[in-house]
């Protein structure tokens, strides 16, 4: 069989997993706002989580397929759409090409042509970034419950750990911020545009209070964003 | 004295079902993974020499299985039981599961670790599950249209900067809620990537170090009685 890194069969294997895993979220999906109904979650409420959610993905998303697209230089179009709709992350997906591309002792800077390195390339892709999974499936309960032992039996200090979390994780991002603070004001461009949407946010925050604006409570993360990536272009044109 | 209740050890029903059912989803959808490089051998009959595969995962899973674990560690709890079934399958965790879950928990008025935000994040998990893979296909079947779009000079510099405008929002609501809290992890953070730019391609594994801090920073504080107010969400569905 002529092997091609865009062959149909490549296509009709990414299709089956991708709607696998769409399957996979529409299951879940359904499986909570069922459950949200029983605890008195208003379906207005899950209505708006949904959209808003879709909505605050809408960005990044696009920003992944613009991951597919450099991919697919090297790697065709099925194989990166798969990988980057399953668990793929393109700053993980493209060092493991180049280092399975390597021990096949050839390199990813022009479209595989080589069926044995294409598949080297896929199996490395693939197996070299499932312990997340293999965790969840295996260990998930066992985790919580040693979470639950962690936060004790104090119910405020559990909060606080949780709180602790996530503070954790925005903290790190916010830092990320500051890495290119040395290469001159265009090192600045990230903090600005992050100021940008901050004071969106606070400028929604004052409007959901002051105006009783209660529909903006929900779209408020996903309109800063979009707001601050559009202004990220005029400052991006003045301070570079 | 402060109020001490016995941790919710049993599972409710719906827990229960989602653990089950969460494990089959995930084990088939691992099947399916693994599926699809031995699919391409076995049509094209292209078996990859071992030793090479070896090597190169040699290279690759040291590194990549560990930030893993650590996210499994650190993103669980802030993910709820059907939310992290769902997004250790579908990937992209720091930069849209994680903030979708907590966008959504934070705007519901429900917190993490309860059953009303375990199906709130799961919800926005789903949601933004299925509005990526939409985008994705939809891309790869119209690139020819869309390619010119997303790779213009004029639109670059909104995609560079995607992560700037989630967390500039996303922080200013949590960090305004707890700043006792934010301030050790934030300046140690800031501190670190001023030192060491270099450590800006390994954000992911510096989220457990952040949130290490921001935990030893506040049991401090709670232990001194300096976090006796409301903590950020209200607990209750909404």
């Amino acid at each position: 069989m002529a092997f091609s890194v865009n062959h149909p069969f490549l296509y009709a294997l990414s299709a089956v997993v991708v709607l696998f895993v769409a399957a996979q979220s529409v299951f879940f999906l359904v499986k909570a706002a069922r459950q949200a109904r029983r605890l008195g979650i208003s379906a207005a409420t899950v209505r708006k989580t949904a959209l808003s959610s879709a909505l605050f993905s809408v960005a990044p998303a696009v920003s992944i397929l613009v991951g597919v697209i450099t991919l697919s230089q090297f790697l065709g179009l099925p194989f990166p759409w798969l990988r980057l709709s399953v668990l793929g992350a393109v700053t993980y997906e493209l060092p493991a090409a180049s280092i399975a591309a390597s021990a096949m002792e050839t390199t990813v800077t022009r479209t595989v042509t080589d069926p044995e390195t294409f598949t080297a390339i896929a199996w490395v892709m693939t197996v070299g970034i499932l312990s997340g999974l293999l965790l969840v499936i295996l260990a998930l309960r066992p985790i919580q419950s040693g979470m639950l032992a962690i936060s004790g039996r104090d119910r405020r200090w559990g909060d606080i750990l949780s709180d602790s979390l996530f503070l954790g994780m925005i903290s790190a991002f916010v830092g990320l911020l500051f890495a290119d603070v040395r290469k001159g004001l265009p090192g600045f461009i990230p903090i600005a545009v992050a100021l940008v949407s901050a004071l969106l946010m606070a400028l929604c925050g004052l409007a959901i209070k002051k105006f009783r604006w209660g529909w903006l409570e929900q779209y408020a993360m996903p309109l800063c964003m979009l707001g601050a990536m559009a202004l990220s272009i005029p400052l991006t044109a003045l301070m570079r | 004295m402060k109020k001490k209740e016995r941790p919710a050890v049993n599972l409710s029903a719906y827990e229960r079902s989602v653990h089950l059912q969460g494990r089959i989803w995930d084990s088939m959808a691992l099947i399916l993974m693994l599926a699809v490089p031995a699919a391409v051998c076995v049509y094209f009959d292209a078996w990859p020499p071992l030793g090479a595969v070896l090597k190169a995962l040699l290279g690759v899973a040291p590194m990549y299985w560990t930030v893993g674990i650590i996210e499994v560690l650190t993103f669980v709890p802030m993910l709820g039981t059907g939310g992290s079934y769902l997004a250790f399958v579908t990937g992209s965790l720091t930069s849209l599961k994680v903030p979708a879950a907590l966008n959504a928990m934070q705007a519901a008025h429900v917190r993490a670790g309860t059953e009303e935000g375990d199906v709130i994040s799961t919800i926005a998990i789903a949601a933004s599950s299925l509005i990526t893979t939409l985008i994705i296909a939809l891309g790869v079947f119209l690139l020819g249209y869309l390619q010119p779009v997303l790779e213009s000079p004029v639109l670059r510099p909104a995609f560079d900067n995607i992560l700037p405008a989630m967390f500039g929002a996303l922080g200013v609501a949590f960090i305004a809620k707890s700043p006792k809290i934010a301030m050790a992890p934030l300046v140690c953070m800031v501190a670190l990537f001023l030192a060491v730019p270099g450590l800006a391609k390994s954000v992911s594994v510096l989220v457990p170090l952040g949130a290490l801090i921001a935990i030893g920073a506040a049991r401090v504080l709670y232990k001194k009685g300096l976090l006796d107010e409301k903590p950020a969400g209200k607990g209750e569905g909404a």
